[in-house]
């Protein structure tokens, strides 16, 4: 049974409008890159550059999941933390390899967003919001209650890596300069991946999810193991981004696997702007300079940061980064 | 070609004590245009959902080409060669008109790349295009979905369904909330897919279902009160008892 109608193949090729804005979607990862390049002798401090970086990786991990396939996770901050914490257990207990703990702290993750994301995805709205919660802060009690692992309370300290060792050179990486251009490359990788997955087909599926499931389902689509594959992606980027913070602060905070710690991604992202590739990194950019800024001024520094996060949210709800793409860049 | 396409038999949903369908027992030859009609609440959406898997009957089996669908899921069906439209409108509304079509025809070629880019699938690009040619939208292929007027949006819905080239196609009143010009254009349409392939309608437009359909059923209560040629309809003194004397605008 072949339709006539669809057997005449004739593309229409309208032309593409290319403005700034394709241009800038086109060569998103090299333009983010230079960004990065250029970031710490633009910002104050390097530790703050660092800081960026680190949550820069977090946000837009967490957007794949949150702005791309619609779905609000208040739950990723375990696996920041899980990234975190095992790589800095395998440093200092087992005296891994720093790279080599990279990558068991990036899997680690990754296999617990897989497992959250298998009993989450199959709930709905809230309901799946309520469940990646009451699951990260499940993580956050295990990590609280085995404090020979973890530190406990007191956060886990003892894996400082000073020197590392690359293509042959040492680099010291207690310079804030080295540490943040090797940590630069970690967030290179990152950002280019999560633009693969964002052009390949598997991305324009989680976004016909996004857009309307019943739909998707409709056309053929498996939703669910659609929302698994995107969860699990979204959360081992997290998980990469615990493992900086790691190496970088050579401690890992117990707040780190806080609810509020999830609260924090989620704010970034929608300041930055969720509807945009690097708009979750502008987000953390802005989030993290604010709060150096103010906290300065006032300990209550939280109170001036979540007036303007409101603001956004009534006013400007492309955030930062999308409304500057579509206002300002039309 | 004188199998059942489609057959159902048995079929029965329960929705805690309500019966939305009971005992419904018939087949669809291939080829026909066959519409279900009956008053507000006699289980046409409910027949439509169990053909198109959206619901698991209570009672009863399916068999699309001789093969039970029991225990398949709803993303399966599209697959098998089972397309649907909804009676509300139902498309991607912040997509382009192109990418709702693409990403509908990608669905049964790559779900789960997440490498490669998806620009290097041209042939979705064409097959895209040649179906919002078939529906008359190729005009409005760069725009966004959400913007288009309520008739295009409900060609654009026909669109997607027909990109999969389904064997059976549910369309749930695709005139809904039309006016007299659009719905003449979307009967063209309707003529035009039926030339080619088993359609089964939902309709509340009387004269465009005598017009179009081979063959009709009618639901009443859930149950099937009657099957025939729409001649053999307008005259069933059952029929005209229980759907058309209740709706004489219609008929």
């Amino acid at each position: 049974m072949t339709s006539p109608a669809l057997a005449v193949s004739s593309p229409v090729s309208a032309p593409k409008p290319a403005g700034f804005k394709s241009l800038m979607t086109k060569y998103r990862v090299p333009l983010s890159i230079l960004a990065l390049c250029l970031l710490p002798w633009l910002l104050p401090s390097k530790a703050l550059a660092v800081n960026v970086l680190i949550n820069g990786v977090v946000a837009v991990g967490y957007n794949l999941l949150f702005g791309y396939t619609g779905l609000l996770s208040f739950g990723h901050a375990a696996f920041v933390g899980t990234g975190a914490y095992i790589t800095g257990i395998a440093i200092g207990q087992f005296g891994v390899p720093w790279y080599l703990a990279v990558l068991m702290g990036v899997l680690g993750g990754g296999l617990l967003a897989f497992v959250m994301g298998a009993l989450s995805t199959r709930t709905r709205g809230i309901y799946f919001s309520m469940v990646t919660l009451a699951l990260a802060q499940l993580v956050y009690y295990v990590a609280l209650q085995t404090p020979s692992w973890t530190g406990g309370e007191n956060g886990l300290r003892g894996f400082t890596v000073n020197k590392i060792n690359l293509f042959g050179f040492d680099i010291n990486f207690l310079d804030p300069v080295n540490k943040y251009y090797v940590l630069m490359v970690f967030a290179a990788l990152a950002l280019w991946l999560v633009s693969r997955i964002l052009n390949s087909p598997f991305g324009a599926a989680i976004e016909a999810i996004r857009e309307n499931e019943r739909r998707a389902r409709t056309c053929g689509y498996n939703v669910e193991r659609t929302k698994l594959l995107s969860f699990t992606l979204s959360g081992t980027i997290c998980a990469l981004g615990g493992t900086m913070s790691a190496l970088h602060l050579a401690f890992v905070p117990l707040d780190s696997l806080h609810y509020l710690s999830s609260g924090m991604i989620v704010m970034m992202t929608l300041l930055g702007g969720a509807s945009s590739f690097f708009g979750p990194f502008i987000g953390a950019l802005v989030f993290l300079v604010m709060e150096d800024v103010f906290s300065l001024w006032t300990s209550h520094w939280q109170i001036i940061v979540g007036t303007i996060f409101v603001l956004f949210v009534l006013f400007l709800p492309k955030g930062i980064w999308g409304t500057f793409l579509t206002k300002v860049m039309r | 070609m004188n199998a059942p396409l489609l057959a159902v038999n048995d079929i029965g949903v329960r929705f805690g004590g309500f019966v939305a369908l009971q005992g419904v027992t018939t087949e669809f030859r291939p080829g026909r245009v066959t519409s279900i009609i009956g008053p507000n609440g006699a289980g046409k959406s409910t027949f439509f959902n169990v053909l198109s898997g959206v619901l698991t009957p209570s009672s009863g089996s399916i068999r699309f080409k001789g093969d039970d669908l029991k225990g398949t899921k709803q993303h399966e069906f599209v697959h098998r060669g089972i397309a649907r439209s909804y009676q509300i409108t139902n498309i991607f509304p912040d997509l382009s008109v192109h990418e709702n079509v693409r990403v509908a025809a990608q669905a049964s070629r790559s779900r789960y790349n997440i490498w490669t880019n998806r620009n290097r699938f041209t042939e979705l690009d064409a097959k895209a295009d040649a179906a919002l040619e078939s529906v008359g939208l190729v005009a409005k292929r760069d725009e966004t979905a959400k913007f288009l007027a309520h008739g295009q949006q409900r060609a654009l819905e026909i669109a997607i369904a027909l990109i999969s080239n389904p064997e059976v196609l549910l369309l749930d009143e695709p005139t809904a909330g039309m006016g007299p010009e659009e719905t003449k254009e979307m009967v063209a349409l309707l003529e035009k897919l039926a030339a080619e392939r088993t359609i089964l309608l939902v309709e509340h437009k009387m004269k465009m279902i005598l017009g179009l359909s081979d063959r009709i059923l009618v639901l009443h209560h859930g149950r099937l009160i009657a099957d025939g040629t729409p001649h053999d309809i307008q005259t069933d003194p059952e029929v005209r008892r229980v759907y058309l004397g209740q709706n004489d605008g219609y008929a």
